[in-house]
C-alpha cells in the first residue's frame, strides 16, 4: 500500500453552465520516504492539486488516501510550504514559527516549544533575524521562515507548492540544498510542485509532468537515477541527467504545442486598410 | 539590536513630524537642501496663519463699521441729531454699553480667552476655598451617614472642556464596546450580516438631534426614580450611538475580507475558532478597525456640541449656546474662543488615535 494515494481524482470549479474541470483522472502513488516532483506549466492546476492533498480542498470525485485513510481536512501530519510564503505580517519570525509549533505540540511546555523554534530557525540560519517581522526580510529569508514553520511541526510528509518560484537563482540553489539536507536527515516523504525541470531533477526521485488544464492530468513518470548526494556542477555532465532532462522538456514542449494546435477558436479579423495620410495632406 | 528612541522619531510616530524641523532650526543642524523643506513645512504654514488672522482682522473691522453706521443712522432717524452725535462719541470712546454687536476681531477673541482663563483661576480658587472650609464638616456628615456637601457653583470654561472630554470618551468607549464585537460577529457570519444590514443602512444616516431625542425617551423612563442629573448619561449614550457606525462598518468589512492566505495558514495549522479569530482575523483587520475608530472619535467630538446643547449637559456645547443666548458684550468673542478650542482638541484627538494606531497595528501607515 502506498503512503499517499490519489485515485481517479476529478476537480471542477463552478456549477451548471460555468463548470470548468480543472483536474481530471489524476492517479498518483507515493511511497514512504520518497521525494516526488510534479512539473507543469503555470495555470495547469498545480496549486489545486496541492490543496487537494493537504486537505484545503475536496475532490469532486475520487479519493485521496493518506496512509490508507481518506483525507478529511488539513492535518499536522502533512506540512505545507505555500507558494507565497503566507507569513503573518504582525508576528516576528520566532512568533510565526512558535504559533505553528504550539498547535502541533499542544502538550509541551513553553520552554520545550521555544527550544524547537530556536532549533528550526537556526536550521534555516535565521537566528539573527528571529525578532524581525516578515516585512523587514528579503524574499529568500521569508521563504526560509516558511520552510522552518512547516518543518518545525515535524510533519510526516512535506508538501511544497512552488516554494522557490519567486527567488533568485542563487538563493534558490541554497534553499534547494537546505531542503534536501533536512529531507535526507529526517527521511520524510516529500512532494514538490515546480515549474522548473532542473530543480525537479536535482531534488526528486521521480518526476511526473502535469498536462496543462483544463482537464489537467498526470503524464508518464520519469525516474531519476542519479546517486545522492547530488552535485549540481557534476550533474551537468552526467549523461543520465542530460537524457532525462531532454526527455522531460521534449514531452512538455510536445504537450505545449499540442495544446496550441488544439485551440479551435478562430479569430475573425476586421477588414481594415490603413488610412491614406499621404494623399490626404497633399 | 535595540533602536534608540529620539525626539524626532517620537514626533514623527505621532504624526507631528513638522516639529522636528523646528528642532533642527534651533540646534543649527539644518542642511542647505533642507531649506526648501523648511520653507514648505514651517514658513508657509506660519505665513498662512498670519494671512488668515490679517483677513479676519480686516473683515471684522469692516463689519464693525457697517454695524456702527447703521446704529448711528437709526439713532438719527429715531431720536434726532443730538442722540446720533452722543452715540458716535460713545462708540468712539469704546464704552461697552454701546458697542456694535458683530464678528469680533482677533484681538477681542484673545482678550476673551485671557478673561476666560482669569475666570477659571477665580472659580478654582473659590472652589478650593470652599472645599477647605467644608472639609471638617463633611467628615462629620459622612460619619453620621449623611451626604457630603459639594461645590455647586458655576463651572469655569476649563471645567466645561473637561466635562466635554469626559462625555466624548464615555461615548467613544460605548461605541467601541458595541461596534467592535458586533462588527466582528457580522463580519464572520453572512447570515448575521444580511440580518443586520437593513438596520445599519437605516440608522447610519440618522441625525444627532434625533438620536438625542430617542435616547432621551428611553433614559428618561429608565431613570424615572433617580433624582440624579441624567444629562451626562443621555449625552454620552447619544454621542456613542451617533458615532459608532463607522467602526461597525469598518470592523465588519475588515473581518470579512481577511487575506485568503492567512485563512489557509490558520487551516493548515489547524487553529481552533477562538485562536483563529484572535491570532489571525483580528490582527489582520486591525488597520481597518482603527480607521473606523478614528472616524468614530472625530464624529463623536463633532456631534457632541449639538447634543450637549440639547441635553443641557454643562460642557462646551452648552457654553456656546449660553453665550449666544446671553448676548453680553464679549459673548461673540467667547463663542469664537470655543470654536478654536473645539477645533484644536479635535485635531489633538485625531493625532492621539493615530499614535495608538501606529502603536498597535502592524501596518505603519503615514499620517494623512
Amino acid at each position: 500500500m502506498a503512503y499517499l494515494e490519489l485515485n481517479n481524482i476529478y476537480k471542477t470549479y463552478g456549477q451548471g453552465g460555468n463548470e470548468t474541470e480543472v483536474l481530471s483522472n489524476i492517479n498518483l502513488q507515493i511511497a514512504e520516504g520518497e521525494f516526488v516532483a510534479i512539473v507543469g506549466f503555470t495555470g495547469s492546476g498545480k496549486t489545486t492539486l496541492v490543496n487537494l492533498i493537504n486537505g484545503l480542498l475536496e475532490p469532486t470525485s475520487g479519493e485521496v488516501l493518506f496512509k490508507g485513510e481518506p483525507v478529511q481536512g488539513t492535518s499536522h501530519e502533512r506540512g505545507v510550504i505555500f507558494q507565497n510564503y503566507s507569513l503573518l505580517p504582525w508576528l516576528t519570525v520566532g512568533q510565526n514559527v512558535y504559533m505553528a509549533v504550539k498547535e502541533a505540540f499542544p502538550k509541551k511546555y513553553k520552554k520545550e516549544l521555544n527550544a524547537i523554534v530556536a532549533e528550526y530557525v537556526e536550521m534555516v540560519s535565521l537566528t539573527p533575524a528571529i525578532n524581525k517581522r516578515p516585512k523587514e526580510l528579503s524574499g529568500g529569508m521569508r521563504q526560509r521562515v516558511a520552510v522552518a514553520r512547516a518543518l518545525a511541526m515535524k510533519p510526516e510528509m512535506i508538501i511544497m507548492d512552488e516554494p522557490l518560484g519567486a527567488l533568485d537563482a542563487l538563493t534558490r540553489g541554497n534553499l534547494q540544498d537546505e531542503i534536501l539536507n533536512i529531507w535526507g536527515k529526517e527521511k520524510r516523504t516529500a512532494l514538490l510542485i515546480t515549474n522548473d525541470v532542473d530543480e525537479g531533477i536535482y531534488m526528486a526521485d521521480r518526476i511526473i509532468p502535469l498536462r496543462p488544464g483544463p482537464n489537467a492530468t498526470l503524464g508518464p513518470e520519469f525516474k531519476i537515477d542519479i546517486e545522492r548526494p547530488r552535485d549540481k556542477t557534476e550533474m551537468n555532465d552526467n549523461a543520465n541527467f542530460k537524457e532525462t532532462r531532454n526527455a522531460i522538456i521534449e514531452y512538455l514542449m510536445d504537450i505545449g504545442n499540442e495544446r496550441k494546435s488544439q485551440a479551435k477558436e478562430e479569430y475573425v479579423l476586421p477588414e481594415l486598410t490603413p488610412k491614406d495620410f499621404v494623399n490626404r495632406f497633399k | 539590536m535595540k533602536q534608540s528612541i529620539t525626539l524626532g522619531k517620537v514626533t514623527k510616530f505621532m504624526g507631528l513630524g513638522f516639529l522636528s524641523t523646528f528642532k533642527d532650526l534651533f540646534t543649527g543642524k539644518l542642511e542647505k537642501e533642507d531649506f526648501k523643506n523648511f520653507l514648505r513645512k514651517v514658513v508657509v504654514p506660519i505665513a498662512s496663519i498670519l494671512l488668515f488672522i490679517g483677513l479676519w482682522h480686516m473683515g471684522s473691522k469692516s463689519l464693525y463699521n457697517i454695524e456702527a453706521e447703521f446704529k448711528i443712522e437709526k439713532a438719527l432717524n429715531d431720536q434726532g441729531p443730538a442722540a446720533a452725535e452722543a452715540l458716535r462719541a460713545c462708540i468712539a470712546s469704546g464704552d461697552s454699553s454701546c458697542q456694535p454687536n458683530t464678528l469680533p476681531s482677533p484681538s477681542q477673541v484673545w482678550g476673551s480667552f485671557e478673561s476666560l482663563l482669569r475666570d477659571h483661576a477665580l472659580i478654582s480658587a473659590d472652589k478650593a476655598a470652599f472645599i477647605e472650609k467644608t472639609a471638617a464638616l463633611n467628615e462629620k456628615r459622612l460619619a453620621e451617614g449623611k451626604d457630603a456637601i459639594t461645590y455647586t457653583g458655576r463651572p469655569s470654561f476649563v471645567d466645561q472642556i473637561f466635562r466635554s472630554l469626559k462625555t466624548v470618551f464615555a461615548g467613544f468607549l460605548l461605541a467601541l464596546f458595541i461596534a467592535v464585537p458586533l462588527g466582528i460577529f457580522i463580519g464572520l457570519s453572512p447570515t448575521l450580516k444580511s440580518s443586520f444590514n437593513w438596520f445599519i443602512q437605516i440608522f447610519k444616516p440618522v441625525s444627532p438631534v434625533v438620536w438625542y431625542l430617542l435616547v432621551f425617551m428611553i433614559v428618561k423612563t429608565l431613570l424615572i426614580d433617580s433624582s440624579e442629573d441624567s444629562s451626562f448619561t443621555i449625552s454620552f449614550i447619544s454621542v456613542g450611538l451617533c458615532s459608532m457606525w463607522a467602526t461597525l462598518v469598518n470592523t465588519a468589512m475588515g473581518v470579512s475580507s481577511v487575506d485568503k492566505d492567512y485563512i489557509n495558514v490558520a487551516k493548515v495549522l489547524k487553529l481552533g475558532n477562538f485562536q483563529k479569530i484572535f491570532k489571525v482575523v483580528l490582527p489582520s483587520s486591525l488597520p481597518l478597525i482603527f480607521t473606523g475608530l478614528k472616524i468614530t472619535l472625530s464624529v463623536a467630538w463633532m456631534v457632541l456640541i449639538a447634543i450637549e446643547l440639547l441635553a443641557q449637559s454643562p460642557g462646551l456645547g452648552l457654553f456656546v449656546w449660553e453665550e449666544f443666548q446671553n448676548g453680553a458684550n464679549d459673548s461673540n468673542a467667547k463663542i469664537i474662543v470655543a470654536m478654536f478650542v473645539i477645533g484644536i482638541i479635535g485635531f489633538l484627538l485625531d493625532r492621539l488615535m493615530l499614535t495608538i494606531q501606529n502603536w498597535v497595528s502592524f501596518d505603519k501607515t503615514d499620517a494623512i
